[in-house]
């Protein structure tokens, strides 16, 4: 067996494309999933998605599905540009004349023009969200508006409660009193004998929706993140057959099915992902 | 079918010597039969510039009967032309109008450098071929009648299908990765599809691929682009087996 077969002939750099791709296709299912919860318009939209958003971020086996997706942008993107690379010097000189669009359809042909600006798409979009979720001291926390009747006939009396984890409420009164403080950014701790008591949820809903539906940047966001999706359909329409022709999985009993499913993905998942920012933004109340 | 005559210019690439610049000269050439090939035309041109005391076009050709592999050319953007599943020496001018401008370029790829003008040393196929495309058979006057094996007709076909590959080079000249996967993926498939062809089909792939690395060659990004430009209309399916053959000869 040749030393490198796997790792670094022509044939082994198309494999690894197609299964860091094909896992890729497989995490924008889940995420698609994850993400159309914003359209739900329930009283719990917004705690039902933050649990989800804790659940995502702290479960074992997601944390591990998520390293293997790091891993996969980052190889998938490495492993082009070397393609890239290598392909340009494959014909150090050009024709003065080149009918590409006779032979090949567009996307094929700009497949790395359309995989760096997904790239730069992923970084402003975990910027955006992911680093804040995980990083940001000031990330908001998910509380309600719970409404108390004191007495009969008197106007009802609302107040902010935090929703802890554990399923009870916390008056967000109660930090300015100085009855709890909060550290860690979601741990809750009695002041008097500094107990760990309860753990917050953070609010990512809000964080989602206050992005699209900004005054100033809003609109900006939501053009570009369409366009991100745009640019992710034409990346698919021609990738996601590609992938299983590069693993060897060409059979013309099986052909047609690939290729329509392939073009399908590219159309449906992307548009689905387009179609929340635009709620967001123009749509909800 | 009556022909006529059409006036045309050419773009045609002009290079000295491998070391040489080239560029691109233009040509009227008038009174060209419609009923001539795309190489008789430029027998044409040539007689033409030898008439003016001029360096004739070099060009590659043999047979002119779209089989012997020989003639190549990049004409107005596209391998062998404008037609479809046909070899230069086949294309014919009733494909072009009157008063049209023709690019006439080599092939290019690092893998075929230009030897003059549009004609590009190929030597790195037979390098590919050498280094696993054949069956070993002892010739020492034992050999067992080749119908002594049995094919089975799917497989004898899409071997035969393989074999049609006449080696000209357009898979690497279309694609824009200068990639000769389609030419190693039919002269990979025309032998592993046959029981002959099993006993080294490990060997062979592994080595094919390796010597196609290292002519320079790019990587396949499955545009499809040599499956459309293939005169003899090899189909992408072989660049598959190919992909599987080399995928279980590694990890053997």
């Amino acid at each position: 067996m040749a030393k490198s077969a796997l790792l670094k002939s022509s044939l082994a750099k198309k494999y690894w494309m197609a299964l860091t791709g094909l896992f890729l296709c497989l995490f924008l299912i889940g995420h698609l999933l994850g993400n159309l919860q914003l359209l739900s318009t329930g009283k719990d939209a917004a705690l039902n998605f933050n649990k989800y958003a804790l659940f995502m971020t702290t479960n074992p086996a997601v944390k591990l599905l998520s390293y293997l997706t790091y891993f996969s942008i980052l190889f998938h993107a490495v492993d082009g540009i070397v393609l890239t690379v290598q392909n340009k010097k494959a014909r150090p000189v050009g024709y003065v004349k080149n009918s590409a669009s006779s032979n090949t359809i567009w996307a094929s042909r700009n497949m790395a023009v359309l995989g760096t600006l997904i790239l730069v798409f992923i970084v402003t979009h975990m910027t955006n969200f992911w680093a804040v979720m995980h990083f940001d001291k000031k990330m908001p926390l998910q509380t309600v508006t719970i409404e108390s009747e004191v007495m009969p006939g008197m106007p009802p009396q609302t107040q902010e409660m935090y929703v802890t984890v554990e399923g009870s409420y916390i008056p967000v009164a109660a930090v300015e009193q100085g009855m709890i403080s909060i550290q860690n950014r979601t741990e809750v701790y009695r002041t008097d004998n500094n107990l760990k008591i309860a753990h917050l949820y953070k609010d990512l809903y809000k964080i989602t929706v206050e992005f699209f539906k900004d005054a100033k940047w809003g609109l900006i966001a939501t053009i570009l993140y369409v366009f991100s999706m745009l640019v992710l359909a034409f990346h698919l329409y021609h990738g996601f057959g590609s992938a299983f022709q590069s693993l060897g999985l060409n059979n013309p009993k099986y052909n047609l099915l690939i290729k329509n499913f392939g073009k399908a993905f590219a159309i449906i998942v992307p548009l689905l992902f387009a179609v929340i920012p635009v709620y967001i933004h123009f749509f909800l109340k | 079918m009556a022909s006529k005559s059409i006036n045309i210019n050419l773009k045609i690439w002009r290079q000295k010597d491998a070391k040489s610049k080239g560029q691109i000269e233009t040509y009227k050439l008038d009174n060209v039969s419609t009923a001539s090939s795309f190489l008789e035309m430029l027998d044409q041109l040539n007689e033409q510039l030898i008439n003016e005391r001029k360096e004739p076009v070099a060009f590659d050709h043999d047979c002119r009967e779209g089989i012997c592999g020989m003639c190549s050319l990049y004409i107005n953007g596209r391998a062998h032309g404008p037609a479809s599943k046909v070899t230069t020496c086949q294309l014919h001018m009733r494909s072009f109008k009157d008063g049209d401008t023709i690019y006439v370029e080599p092939w290019r790829s690092k893998a075929f450098p230009v030897v003059k003008d549009l004609i590009v040393d190929r030597s790195a196929f037979d390098r590919i071929q050498q280094a696993g495309g054949f069956v070993s058979v002892n010739t020492s006057g034992r050999t067992i009648d080749a119908n002594a094996t049995p094919v089975p007709k799917h497989d004898a076909d899409r071997a035969f299908e393989a074999a049609a590959c006449i080696g000209c080079g357009a898979c690497v000249a279309s694609c824009k990765n200068g990639s000769a996967m389609l030419f190693v993926g039919a002269k990979v498939s025309q032998y592993a599809l046959l029981p002959q062809g099993k006993v080294e089909a490990t060997e062979r792939v592994l080595n094919m691929v390796r010597q196609m690395d290292d002519e320079g060659f790019g990587n396949c990004t499955n545009t499809g682009a040599c499956e459309v430009e293939c005169p003899k209309g090899i189909s992408l399916e072989n660049i598959a087996r190919m992909n599987r053959e080399y995928l279980f000869a590694s990890v053997k």
